[in-house]
């Protein structure tokens, strides 16, 4: 007993000497943190506090009427529903992407990972301008589309292809790495015992990353939702029709209405509360599996 | 079932893994596939299953070609070097995962997959880690459990690569003399890869030493460990010392000592290297007159385990040899560092560079 109990105290002792041997002096743990709470205040929380603040200024009555404006509703729906679009094909996209780029060798995969990444590196002004000169009326389909009567910008798929577009590196870009770092052992152990690729799609690959791809969807859904540049070339601001949430909150702010431009974008800060909270709930997940997994 | 390897090529770039390798592994038999990293051995396996694809030439199940034949479909269970558990799954469902997947009319109820999922853990003797998950287990259960996975399809053949390299010493021998009780119990066609010399001769039926691609030699552990057929399998195969020497008309110069070589007849003056096992190098404190040997002067001396090992240098040559001998011997020569001996070499072998 006594011997475990001196191994305990020199451990112990042993921790103390150590993290004295290796931390810095008192003023500069003092004057780093305060830096940093610093940067966090001025930049983080008095922005989100302001946006709530103004939001509410005038009484929570014209905060909810600036919500159920038929406009603002309207810039509700379509948010959604290019959410709804953008993020389930991305969803598809990243895993077949994340998929073909780990598990099999082929021609021309460095410039597949570097495409992937093409809209974190293109300005999204450029890429809703892309769109508009390929879909445009003076564009390449521009004819052809207009003969058809299809209409892609200033109308809705305009909004969700500029959508799909800026989010889509999300998905492949988290999965990527995890699934390189777990490697094709189990893919080929599948293979053997003789799944299909489907099966082993389903019953090996993706239940390995399934954090990884919750955590790749959520930031694909915040950003989809978010996103104002590419989807504010295209949409044509259309008051009610084409306009998304970010957008409407640019034309309120324009015409001076700041209860209700702040009121609607107190909707997105929100959604970025949520998206955090979601973020810091599958890390902790994650992080709870790997301690099960390292405590064997 | 028995399994022919047919002249299999196989290249990844410009490096040659495998050149032109031919093997033939009969039904029921535990064979070895030895040599360096980076030798192909592994490559080989992989062809095997159908993991890779060969560049050229055929892979025979049974005497029918399954060279174009889908992994699926080729009966074998591999076993990983890292075990590549499903990390995700139980052990129990790790070990029914080959039952579950099969199309519907040939898929066992649930009921007969616990009873052979329970069977089979039994049989590796872990089956009372069912509900554990593998990151939970040691390395050596979880290889356990793999192999247990591969048996569950019941395949005709069963593949290892590696299976004991990442584990610790202790459990490695525990493991390996386990495998060969296994496969005296099962007799299923099973071919193992391993560079652990003493691993290959201690398990299989039959060591096939591969090297740069090739395979050197196939025979029992006994005939590749007495008779090796060249000089790679010679130093691969345990200790041993090596000699630079000459062959002229039928006899070879080795460390001073004439050797009278019959297979060697007409070569004339043809540079050789000579080996000879540390333990086939006899010592004596004083000079035998009926025999060619040399002198020497003992430089170290480790007295550790049941053998002696004794490090040797000659009297003409700054060459170091390495020498074993039983602890009785060893005290009967009482050998110290510094001392002078005389020393005899015996079973040396012969390559003509």
């Amino acid at each position: 007993m006594s011997a475990t109990a001196t191994t305990q105290y020199s451990s112990y002792r042993n921790k103390v000497a150590r993290s004295r041997a290796t931390s810095e002096p008192v003023w500069i743990r003092y004057l780093l943190t305060t830096i940093a709470l610093t940067f966090l205040t001025l930049f983080l929380f008095v922005p989100l506090a302001a946006v709530f603040t103004e939001a509410l200024r005038k009484g929570f009555d014209t905060y909810i009427t600036a919500l159920v404006d038929p406009d603002a509703l309207s810039a509700i729906k379509l948010t959604f529903i290019a959410a709804l679009i953008a993020v389930p094909l991305n969803l598809v996209f990243g895993v077949a992407a994340a998929w073909a780029i780990t598990k099999f060798e082929f021609k021309g995969k460095s410039i597949l990972i570097t495409l992937i990444d093409l809209p974190f590196a293109v300005s999204p002004v450029i890429a809703g301008l892309i769109y508009v000169l390929i879909f445009g009326i003076q564009g390449w389909f521009g004819s052809a589309l207009v003969d058809n009567d299809i209409k892609v910008i200033f109308a809705i798929p305009g909004i969700v292809l500029a959508t799909i577009f800026v989010t889509f590196p999300f998905v492949a870009r988290e999965l990527i790495p995890l699934m390189q770092a777990q490697g094709k052992d189990e893919e080929e152990a599948g293979l053997v015992l003789g799944a299909s690729g489907w099966q082993i799609l389903w019953r090996i690959t993706l239940p390995n990353v399934k954090w990884g791809l919750l955590y790749g969807v959520i930031l694909t859904n915040a950003r989809a939702m978010g996103e104002f540049g590419a989807v504010s070339v295209v949409s044509g601001h259309i008051r009610g029709m084409t306009n998304t949430l970010p957008l409407h909150v640019e034309i309120l702010y324009n015409e001076y209405n700041y209860a209700a431009a702040f009121a609607v974008a107190s909707l997105l800060a929100l959604l970025a509360l949520v998206t955090l909270a979601l973020k810091t709930f599958i890390e902790w997940q994650v992080a709870r599996n790997a301690i099960q997994h390292e405590s064997a | 079932m028995s399994i022919e390897i047919r002249n299999i090529k196989k290249n990844f770039g410009q490096f040659s893994a495998l050149n032109d390798v031919s093997l033939d592994v009969p039904s029921g038999e535990l064979v070895a596939l030895l040599g360096p990293s980076g030798c192909g051995k592994t490559t080989l396996l992989r062809i095997i299953a159908g993991l890779e694809t060969p560049d050229s030439g055929n892979i025979l199940f049974h005497g029918n070609d399954a060279t174009e034949r889908q992994v699926q479909e080729r009966e074998v269970g591999f076993v990983f070097q890292h075990y590549a558990l499903f990390r995700h799954m139980t052990v129990f469902e790790n070990v029914a995962f080959g039952l579950r997947v099969r199309p519907k009319h040939t898929r066992p109820s649930d009921a007969e997959i616990k009873r052979r999922v329970h069977e089979l853990l039994e049989l590796v003797q872990l089956d009372w880690l069912a509900d554990r998950y593998p990151p939970q287990l040691s390395g050596g259960q979880r290889q356990r459990i793999a192999l247990a996975r591969a048996l569950a399809v019941e395949p005709k053949v069963l593949l290892l690569d590696e299976p004991f390299g990442a584990l610790d010493a202790k459990v490695r021998k525990e493991l390996r003399r386990w495998l060969r009780r296994l496969h005296d119990e099962l007799h299923i066609t099973s071919i193992f890869v391993t560079h652990d010399q003493e691993e290959a001769l201690e398990v299989a039926d039959r060591v096939v030493v591969i090297n740069r691609g090739k395979i050197e030699q196939i025979g029992t552990p006994q005939e590749v460990y007495d008779h090796p057929v060249s000089p790679f399998v010679y130093q691969f195969l345990g200790n041993v010392n090596q000699f630079d020497s000459h062959i002229h008309q039928g006899s070879a110069q080795v460390a001073g000592v004439d050797l009278k070589l019959d297979a060697h007849e007409d070569t004339q003056n043809t540079p050789a290297l000579a080996f000879v096992r540390p333990h086939d190098i006899e010592i004596y404190n004083t000079q035998k007159t009926d025999r060619i040997g040399f002198e020497a002067i003992v430089r170290y001396v480790n007295a550790v385990g049941p053998l002696v090992k004794v490090e040797l240098e000659r009297n003409d040559h700054t060459e170091l040899i390495e020498a074993e001998l039983t602890q009785e011997r060893f005290r009967e020569l009482k050998l110290t560092p510094a001392q002078h001996v005389h020393v005899y070499p015996r079973n040396v072998r012969v390559f003509a560079a």
